[in-house]
């Protein structure tokens, strides 16, 4: 699956912010126009470029600062960890990646789930982080989804959740397919009990995680730019033999085909993220 | 009929029993004795090539070209199959047939994979991948399963969903999500059986059950073991490796929680005789029809289907 392509790009990492080889780091180049920005300023500007609007990928923590109010992230079930239970091995122990991945971030999975106020509104939020593992989807990711969703039907706060994710975890197995399974059957037991909620799909959105909660918003809402796909465009470019047409799979190529409601610079998520909860919810007159 | 390569051996005793059969129809000597002691072979030699089958010889078996496919399976199975087309939006889809018919006394909703047995087939079936289209069909026929109070069977037999430019355009992942959140809430029970190969989120699109059966040879992954060599070893050909390490054979998915059984296969498998793997098939479905007639209570088999994935995942807390 379009995980394929995580693997494929990892040397390059051509969408992290590249910084440049000045001291302290200040400096980033823009890889949507190849200017060079100073950090701070870029950070200041929810990390979009100002000349050109490319919008860099951020982490769990980047967006928490950016789109919710300060301190008032109160994360769950942050303990609960990976396991190794085909002891899977290719050319590197799965449990080995998972240590080192474990290092890197300092968290234990590719999600972050909790409660968090959004201009003074409850909601129940899960920010996937592609920085982990790619974001890929095994027991614990959809576990912590899973419970998100569920905390949302028994506490009616509106759930919004920001995929990043290549798909499913591969050396998780079968158990890693069944996750789309128990997450898109939680969301159904949310609409019954009609809480609204709003599916964020952040770049890159591909696979497994594409398929299943991340298509199922009551709306769904994109920034400029993002990659969405359910088949990366490496497979597809080898099914078809041929090239593929610039923007396919892109935000706007998704707009364009009726799968995603709006795109949304990220300068506007909050606002417009906050009017949607307050439209939609029927169980939340009370911020 | 077309031959894996290890059943090559097997395939020459049969050839030459043919043979002296032949001879002995033609000459007048009488060589049944001869005869006799090759089938006495070719039964043990079978019974040890197929007691003794890697992943990786499985998963051949699991796509083997003439194994039962589901439209075949489904004519087999019930009484009365009537076929029914299309999801009512684009197109219909040949990747996947379903339709209505009588299992002894029960009315169900099949949906299934469908897969060819020869290149022609195979093209118009589009090697059993569905686009957006087949899962939309399959949504509109379980709905009508629910409005009529029909148990639905499905059969998973599928590569995985089409990626293509048309399946992208149209939303595979949203149609696959989409069945996913559905097929949870049903109020009528769902019998799954994976009859070979099942791919990915493209089989998981039907497959949100209440009950799940592998058939003996049937496999089930998350990615084809072809897929994940080469990403991980960048070498397709280490799929005998990753055909193990996915553990994806009917005892894996059993032990892993996401089948509830195994239903066996004539011996060598399926392909060798569809009758004898389609009574073992409706002998399975038929009794959880029965079971499932007496729930009345809706909210029990939402419930159950609901627990039933809800337990699926292995992590420390
Ligand atoms: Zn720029």
């Amino acid at each position: 699956m379009s995980i394929v392509d995580w693997f494929a790009k990892k040397e390059k990492r051509r969408h992290s912010s590249k910084k440049l080889n000045i001291p302290g780091d200040l400096w980033v180049k823009c890889l949507g126009c190849t200017e060079v920005l100073f950090l701070k300023d870029l950070e200041a500007n929810l990390k979009v470029c100002p000349r050109c609007n490319y919008h860099f990928r951020v982490s769990p923590e980047e967006r928490l600062k950016f789109l919710f109010d300060p301190d008032s992230f109160e994360e769950t079930n942050a303990g609960i960890g990976p396991v190794d239970f085909l002891t899977f091995t290719d050319t590197e122990a799965y449990a080995d990646r998972i240590k080192r991945a474990q290092k890197k971030s300092g968290v234990k999975d590719a999600v972050r789930t909790g409660r968090v106020l959004l201009k003074g509104k409850s909601v129940n939020v899960a920010i996937m982080d592609f920085g982990f593992m790619g974001g890929s989807m095994g027991s614990v990711v959809g576990e912590k989804i899973t419970r998100l969703i569920e905390a949302g039907v028994e506490n009616k706060h509106p759930v919004i959740i920001f995929t990043a994710s290549g798909g499913a975890r591969m050396q998780e197995g079968i158990l890693s397919l069944m996750q789309m399974a128990k997450t898109s059957a939680a969301l159904n037991r949310l609409a019954e009990v009609s809480v609204p909620y709003i599916s964020v799909v952040c770049d890159p959105t591909t696979g497994g995680t594409s398929a299943s909660f991340a298509m199922l918003g009551d709306v769904n809402l994109t920034e400029p730019g993002t990659l969405i796909s359910f088949a990366g465009p490496r497979v597809i470019e080898q099914t078809i033999r041929q090239k593929l047409p610039k923007g396919f799979q892109r935000a706007e190529f998704l707009l364009e085909h009726g799968m995603v409601d709006r795109v949304v610079p990220r300068n506007e998520m909050r606002q417009l993220l906050f009017d949607v909860v307050m439209l939609l919810d029927p169980h939340g007159a009370e911020i | 009929m077309k031959t894996l390569a290890f059943e090559t051996p097997l395939q020459e005793l049969y050839e030459k029993i043919a043979q002296l059969k032949q001879l002995s129809h033609e000459g007048d000597v009488d060589l049944s004795r001869e005869i006799e002691r090759i089938e006495a072979r070719a039964d043990t030699l079978k019974k040890t090539i197929y007691t003794d089958l890697t992943p990786a010889q499985i998963v051949q078996i699991s796509r083997h070209p003439n194994r039962p496919d589901s439209s075949s399976l489904f004519r087999l199975i019930l009484e009365n199959f009537i076929e029914l087309h299309g999801d009512r939006a684009f197109r219909d889809d040949p990747s996947i047939v379903a339709g209505v018919g009588f299992l002894k006394k029960h009315r169900v909703m099949v949906i299934g994979h469908q897969k060819g047995h020869d290149t022609k087939e195979n093209i118009y079936r589009n090697f059993g991948m569905p686009h957006p289209e087949g899962y939309r069909k399959a949504l509109r026929l379980m709905k009508m399963a629910e409005k009529f109070s029909m148990p639905i069977v499905t059969f998973i037999d599928t590569p995985g969903a089409f990626p293509g430019l048309g399946a992208e355009e149209r939303g595979q992942a949203e149609a696959i999500a989409r069945n996913l959140r559905e097929m949870a809430g049903l109020t009528v029970p769902v019998i799954t059986v994976v009859i070979g190969e099942g791919g990915s989120g493209g089989a998981l699109g039907i497959g949100v059950s209440n009950k799940v059966y592998m058939m003996e040879y049937a496999v089930y992954s998350v990615i084809s073991p072809e897929g994940c060599a080469s990403i991980l070893f960048h070498d397709a050909a280490k799929s005998d490796i990753t055909s193990k390490s996915l553990k994806i054979t009917a005892p894996d998915i059993v032990a892993l929680g996401v089948a509830d059984d195994v239903i066996k296969e004539p011996m060598g498998g399926a392909h060798y005789d569809w009758e004898a793997a389609a009574a073992s098939i409706k002998k399975v479905v038929l009794k959880d029809l029965n079971a499932y007639k007496k729930i009345t209570n809706v909210k029990k088999i939402q419930e159950e289907r609901y627990l039933k994935f809800r337990k699926m995942g292995q992590f420390s807390e």
